[in-house]
């Protein structure tokens, strides 16, 4: 097991070089240069625009420019945000929690909705149980996040006037109250996005398990005497999970994209609308930090669904 | 069936609807502001008294033609790296599945949202804003989604490589691109079609989001996420603005999604999802 830890972990290295190596491709060809500001005010002569771009190495090779921009990103010194006037890395840490928050609470939900209707719906496969999930889910699957969202907002907000529609960081009440503005505030939007995932994870937990209970040690644990309950729970789910997490691992990216627009809709002051804020403002340092910073947290994400993996299907780690 | 229906209706009425319903989509009246549906405009009309119906279809072409674009890239692109991989074994396959397993974990949102906000200004001055825009975003949009399509069809090479009709082929002395192109590659299209389905839907939602996020097409561009965009200040008051787009995407993504379920299960039996 450790071994396949540490291989995990060896190839974060490579993912991580490789989406910087993208991500620097995308900006050296990139139209534009940073310096067109300066070229257009005739009060900076031309070689003062020349010194500046010797001191910052905009003439070196592109390779050496790559390494040099990789070092500063990895160390975290990732610039000065134009359009806030403060460091880009004090900026992200300020909202990283709250889209951190959001994205956690939201794959639990997605969990919590996922697992037992997937399972209740293969155990009774055509059911009118299953036939009901099944539609809900892939209604859930076609709805895009800003229309449930909009959806929502439009139902218990404007409708029955109970949950408010804009985020708030800045809760003035304190202790049980404050718990519950917070709460009360995060509904929606957690809802939204776990809902968004639940949806296709109840697809893949239901044909998973459909895969698994048809197979003939689950005969021999009901022959055994075995209580249903336990047959489904501690022999059947255990081995559904192991092609569920696949699949879930490749979709997690997806929640990232999810996450941007949910922000954007409830206006949750995290990286996703900061993303957006800083592209409408022509803020270059503050988007590229948040595409590597959201890259990084999808890498992350990959090494927890390996290790996941290795300890669902112990022949994976031993090999 | 009845997602083909609904899609058949909605591609027609976005085809052919303009010739009927011949309203300008930025005709301006400040007289009908945010109304209701009525006859003299069944959705309604936006801020500017705007009629919505005409906007809308004229925004199904949009959405319609990204999501088929963008699918054919994918599509395209997918195809061709996936045969290569599959045909070449060893070395060349693995460089290539590792940058298909590279591009799976990239976020997907954020580049598309960085690479439009990298190159438009240059696009745009090449080929126009509408154009420049809508290569832009079909190209990155298809750019992002070949991956699946790619390892389906390197796995599928990988068994019709090995089958008798592909041997009896190589035998009679075809060369390798000739076994490739008549003889595996319209074998393996199978899945590709399936796949291709959902890549319409996802290319669809993709653009509608970028819309939706205002950073889309031009704003006098009405595509169906625009709208939706425009409409979210206004949803106390004007309820149908928001509920006319969100409606119309959310109805093409289902009936194309149903479609390609339909499709999978037509062309593999076996699997169960």
């Amino acid at each position: 097991m450790s071994r396949y830890l540490l291989k995990s972990l060896l190839y974060v290295i490579p993912s991580v070089i490789g989406i910087s190596i993208v991500l620097f491709t995308v900006l050296a060809l990139a139209p534009g240069d940073p310096f067109e500001e300066l070229a257009t005010n005739p009060a900076i002569p031309a070689e003062v625009r020349a010194n500046l771009r010797e001191k910052f190495g905009l003439d070196d090779p592109i390779a050496l420019r790559y390494v040099r921009w990789f070092g500063a990103m990895v160390q975290g010194d990732w610039g000065f945000s134009f359009a806030s006037r403060i460091n880009v890395d004090t900026l992200i840490l300020q909202r990283i929690p709250v889209t951190l928050f959001v994205i956690g609470s939201s794959l639990l939900l997605a969990f919590l909705v996922a697992l037992p209707v997937g399972v209740l719906a293969a155990t009774r496969p055509y059911s009118v149980f299953d036939q009901v999930a099944s539609t809900l889910a892939l209604m859930g699957f076609a709805l895009p996040t800003f229309c449930t969202g909009l959806l929502l907002i439009l139902v218990f907000s404007i409708y029955l006037d109970w949950l408010p529609f804009v985020y708030r960081a800045d809760i003035s009440a304190t202790g049980w109250r404050w718990y519950w503005e917070h709460f009360r505030q995060a509904i929606m939007p957690v809802a939204v996005l776990g809902f968004f995932q639940g949806a296709s994870w109840t697809r893949y937990v239901r044909s998973a398990v459909l895969d698994v209970i048809r197979l003939d040690y689950v005969t021999t644990a009901r022959s055994k005497g075995l209580a249903e309950r336990v047959v489904v729970v501690k022999h059947v789910v255990r081995n559904a999970m192991i092609p569920v997490v696949t699949l879930v691992g490749l979709q997690l990216p997806a929640i990232f994209g999810g996450a941007i627009v949910t922000e954007q809709i409830f206006r949750v002051p995290g990286i996703g609308s900061l993303l957006i804020a800083a592209i409408l403002a022509n803020d270059t340092p503050v988007i590229m930090a948040v595409t590597f910073v959201l890259s990084c947290l999808v890498i992350l994400i990959n090494l927890l669904t390996d290790i996941l993996y290795g300890w669902l299907d112990p022949r994976i780690s031993y090999r | 069936m009845a997602g083909a229906v609904i899609l058949a209706l909605i591609a027609f009425l976005v085809l052919f609807g303009p010739l009927f319903w011949q309203v300008a989509i930025n005709e301006i009246d400040f007289t009908a502001r945010l109304k209701g549906p009525s006859w003299r405009h069944p959705f309604g009309t936006d801020d500017l008294g705007q009629d919505l119906f005409a906007r809308m279809l004229y925004g199904g072409r949009i959405s319609l033609a990204v999501g088929i674009a963008a699918m054919l890239i994918a599509v395209g692109v997918g195809t061709l790296v996936g045969a290569i991989a599959g045909i070449s074994r060893g070395r060349v396959d693995a460089v290539l599945m590792w940058f298909t397993a590279l591009f799976l974990s990239l976020p997907q949102l954020p580049l598309l949202l960085l690479m439009i906000y990298l190159f438009r200004d240059a696009l745009k001055s090449i080929a126009g804003p509408e154009v420049g825009m809508f290569v832009l975003i079909v190209a990155v949009i298809g750019g992002f989604r070949w991956m699946p399509v790619a390892r389906l069809v390197r796995a599928q090479f990988f068994s019709l490589r090995e089958k008798e009709f592909v041997e009896a082929a190589r035998a009679l002395g075809a060369t390798t691109t000739r076994t490739v192109t008549r003889h595996i590659l319209p074998n393996s299209l199978g899945p590709v079609i399936v796949a291709g389905t959902i890549d319409v839907a996802a290319a669809i939602i993709a653009e509608s989001t970028l819309s939706f996020l205002g950073l889309g097409f031009p704003p006098d561009i009405p595509t169906w996420g625009r709208i939706l965009y425009d409409a979210k200040d206004y949803m106390d008051i004007a309820t149908h603005w928001a509920l006319f787009p969100g409606a119309a995407i959310f109805l093409t993504v289902l009936s194309i999604t149903y479609i390609g379920d339909g499709l999978r299960d037509a062309l593999d039996p076996r699997q169960v999802l």
